[in-house]
């Protein structure tokens, strides 16, 4: 008799299943405690002050938003302490409704008033990007304990507004924080929240402990008794640490990309390169328009046309990195467009456009100087810088590198102008209007960092960006922002090089790692430990 | 012996006046200031948050007036707000204090102790092979970098061995205490103190060898090895204790340069110690914080200067004297 392939296959699939099947059972056992690589110790740790991911790694699992991103979900969000969420069409108004039995970790009930508090007083005044996408916040009426109304002084797209849910929307507890200096708040560290996890202990330089929360609203969650986030600001601590057994995971590329092919093969070892969509960044490289050479649309494209975009994802990014076509990146569905101009790699062609420019090689083979300022932020941006210094040369326009540090590289861009050329990495942030449009936007006053500095102007681009600001039709709006790209494009207001995100290395024992786009700055209630012993 | 330690402590007050305001200065010239710092670790914030947090964190005003207030607040024992870390500074030195004093008081103890030893070894008997292996040992131990010898030891005994923590100060949230705990910290400081001690006992390994040997051939020596002193007694007495002078001032010397290489244990081993506050607050522009670290570094070097003096006025009554008579 032949054997029949697909009964072989259901056969071994079931006995694989059998034979899984007290892993998994272990799995749901809850307990243990994980212990994870933190690469930086932020001055405050509160998501409602600070939208950031250095904030968020550790906050998100103590204090939740109103919603969090997700990959199956409709307009891929889940709901946390929101449970359903509705815009007026007039775009006035958002009505949100809010879950039933949240209690705060000191054990007070979670109500509309903590939102409204949190919206107005924190989120519209304080918060970093709250103060822009919640700029027209006029009042929050609270009718009853679980309804919240945002009421808005100007039509606010809530296309946007829902965009903002996972990052911008920390709910604070009004009665820990009302009367009381925001910013000088204990609570900024000692966190009060709503989230799977307490706050327990910070030893400055050494770690974050926080455990479980036994009161949580979902009771299947969390799983894990303690999470421990050790400070380890040298990254070659973080892969020593991860060997050594010290940590169970670390994450936001704390193992550097040139150890990852080692450490995947240390045995119980996986690297996950997803979970982080939501936090795609990209390798741009900011232009300064106010020099004449660059002022030269033809010497722009030039330099886009001197880029080997392949060689750098394989070479500097390890294959870590996809290749960029304009400010949005792929990933976002909603707003992306590949239909805009693309430039390919052709020197060739970058020298006819210089020479087409009037800008003629001299007798040293050199064209013009450029200053270039690789910003410090990660390994991959100056090694760019390297890259694109050699790129350049080969296309006779010499740039002299200048390293400064974060904050020193941050004046010379931002505010002093003194640059030329950089290479800087944006976070683009779920909507267009968030973070990203303002690298575009003309008339914005010096010193505001990761906005356009550039001396970029162009009545077209700002049009567009003042239309997208107030349309309420998400469709149109989407339209907008796809127009929006290929103008910036075309025009090479700068070059989006490649886009990228984080690595997450951690030891297989760690269950239901990177299940959503926003995992390591989401709340880990379903992150599990599968053998944690007694 | 009272007068020279009186003149020392005056010398001392005026360094650290000038010390404080160097460091001030050099900082204000780094391009960049706390703000400028935050913003970039916040990534972002609007123009009108960041002029608000200018004037919270009183960088609106002009760097003198800025010395000035800082100076005021020192006086009445004020260390400041460190804006880096949103918590007094005083807070943040007494927590990293001990932990450095721990580490550089092993690292010194164990560099002076093998170094004499060791030194004591070669320089005894100076050009046989027992001085010729210490010698090029100790020369190819001082030319490796501290991290380099960091990252080695990690690898081969916590990665590879897993005998020895490869990080931290102690075991992380253990709630261990007394003996307990004096062991795992112990267990901890092995690799860093190592790194950090090796290189610097091969200087007094040097030292006292190249002391003795140039004491062997001194007219003393020969005066007393013709009263029929000899062996043990005259390399110990009479060649390592003339030969000890030098190493004592070396010790004083080298706590400067210890507190500048815990910077990079401290990093490589993640332990909160002075030295990784201190590139914290540089990295962050964080002045009040900085100022705080190279104060307290300050008076660690100068106790230890005047600590070495007064030993080698003991060990040499001629220095006070001589001293004394200017």
């Amino acid at each position: 008799m032949p054997i029949d392939r697909r009964a072989l296959l259901l056969g071994s699939a079931s006995a694989a299943l059998v034979l899984a099947l007290p892993r998994a059972a272990r799995a749901a056992a809850q307990g243990g405690r994980l212990i994870v690589a933190a690469d930086s110790e932020p001055s405050n740790l509160n998501p409602a002050i600070t939208a950031s991911n250095g904030v968020f790694f550790v906050a998100s699992k103590v204090i939740e938003p109103l919603a969090e991103a997700d990959y199956n979900a409709p307009d891929g969000l889940a709901p946390r302490l929101a449970t359903a969420w509705e815009g007026s069409p007039d775009g006035k108004s958002i009505t949100f409704t809010l879950r039933e039995g949240v209690t705060w970790h000191d054990g007070q009930k979670f109500t509309s008033a903590d939102v409204a508090f949190s919206a107005l007083e924190v989120w519209r005044k304080l918060q970093n990007l709250g103060r822009v996408v919640f700029k027209d916040l006029a009042a929050v009426d609270t009718p009853d304990a679980r309804t919240a109304i945002f009421r808005f002084s100007a039509p606010t797209p809530f296309q946007l507004i829902r965009n903002a849910l996972p990052a911008l929307t920390a709910v604070l507890p009004r009665h820990v924080f009302e009367g009381t200096d925001i910013m000088k708040n204990p609570a900024n560290e000692r966190l009060v929240g709503t989230g799977p996890f307490k706050y327990a202990e910070h030893k400055p330089g050494e770690y974050y402990l926080l455990r479980r929360n036994e009161a949580y609203w979902d009771p299947t969650e969390p799983k894990i008794n303690e999470l421990l986030f050790r400070v380890l600001s040298d990254r070659a601590s973080a892969s020593d640490a991860l060997e050594a057994g010290e940590i169970q995971l670390a994450a936001f590329s704390a193992v550097p990309l040139a150890d990852l092919d080692r450490i995947s093969k240390v045995q119980g070892m996986k690297v996950y390169a997803n979970g982080y969509e939501a936090l795609t960044y990209q390798l741009i490289v900011e232009i300064n328009h106010t020099r004449k050479e660059l002022a030269d649309l033809r010497v722009r494209q030039a330099l886009a046309h001197a880029i080997d975009r392949d060689f750098v994802i394989k070479t500097i990014f390890l294959g870590y990195a996809k290749s960029a076509t304009g400010p949005v990146p792929q990933y976002d569905k909603t707003f992306y467009t590949p239909d805009v101009t693309q430039y390919a790699f052709d020197p060739a062609k970058a020298e006819a456009l210089l020479d087409e420019a009037g800008y003629r090689k001299g007798t040293d083979g050199t064209r013009f100087r450029l200053k270039l300022l690789p910003a410090p932020f990660f390994n991959e941006t100056r090694q760019f810088g390297d890259y694109l210094r050699q790129a350049l040369g080969k296309i006779g326009i010499d740039a002299e590198i200048v390293a400064n540090d974060t904050p020193a590289h941050l004046k010379a861009v931002y505010t002093d102008h003194a640059f030329d050329i950089t290479v800087g990495t944006p976070v683009y942030r779920s909507d267009p209007a968030i973070s990203t449009t303002i690298l575009f936007q003309s008339g914005l006053p010096a010193g505001v960092p990761f906005s356009n500095q550039y001396g970029y102007a162009n009545p077209k681009v700002d049009a567009v960006i003042a239309q997208a600001a107030v349309e309420l039709d998400a469709g149109k709006r989407a339209e907008l922002y796809r127009q929006f790209q290929k103008l910036v494009v075309e025009d090479i207001a700068l070059i989006n090089v490649a886009e990228f995100s984080f690595i997450t290395v951690a030891s297989e024992n760690v269950l239901n790692v990177s299940s959503n786009p926003r995992w390591a700055v989401s709340s880990w209630g379903d992150t599990a430990l599968q053998d944690f012993g007694p | 012996m009272t007068g020279l330690l009186l003149r020392r402590f005056a010398g001392a007050v005026v360094v650290l006046a000038l010390v404080v305001v160097g460091a001030f200065f050099l900082l204000e010239a780094a391009p960049g200031d706390a703000i400028d710092a935050y913003v970039a670790g916040i990534g972002g914030a609007d123009a009108g948050r960041i002029a608000q947090l200018r004037t919270e964190w009183g960088l609106d005003r002009g760097p003198v007036p800025r010395l000035g207030a800082y100076a005021v607040a020192l006086l009445h024992g004020d260390l400041g707000w460190s804006t880096g870390f949103q918590r007094p500074v005083r807070d943040l030195l007494l927590e990293r204090l001990p932990v450095t004093f721990a580490m550089m008081g092993s690292a010194l103890a164990m560099a002076l102790l093998l170094g004499v030893v060791l030194g004591f070894a070669a320089g005894a008997r100076p050009d046989v092979w027992l001085d010729r292996i210490l010698s090029v040992g100790s020369l190819a131990l001082y030319a490796m970098p501290g991290f380099w010898l960091s990252l080695v030891l990690i690898a081969v005994f916590s990665v590879s061995l897993r005998w020895l923590p490869a990080s931290g100060f102690e075991t992380i949230a253990s709630d261990k205490t007394g003996l307990a705990r004096g062991l795992d910290i112990a267990r901890h400081l092995v690799l860093p103190v190592s790194s950090l001690g090796l290189v610097y006992m091969t200087l007094f390994l040097r030292l006292l060898r190249d002391g003795m040997e140039e004491i062997w051939s001194a007219d003393f020596i020969r005066a007393a090895r013709a009263r029929g002193i000899s062996g043990l007694r005259l390399s110990l007495r009479h060649v390592a204790c003339n030969a000890l002078a030098p190493v004592i001032t070396m010790l004083g010397l080298q706590s400067a340069s210890l507190l500048g290489g815990s910077v990079v244990i401290e990093s490589v081993f993640a332990i909160p110690g002075f030295g990784r506050l201190a590139a914290e607050a540089v990295a962050r522009r964080d002045t009040p914080l900085l100022l705080g670290v190279v104060l307290c570094s300050a008076v660690v070097v100068l106790a230890m200067n005047l600590l070495a003096d007064a030993a080698q006025a003991w060990l040499d009554p001629r220095i006070g004297t001589a001293g004394g008579s200017q």
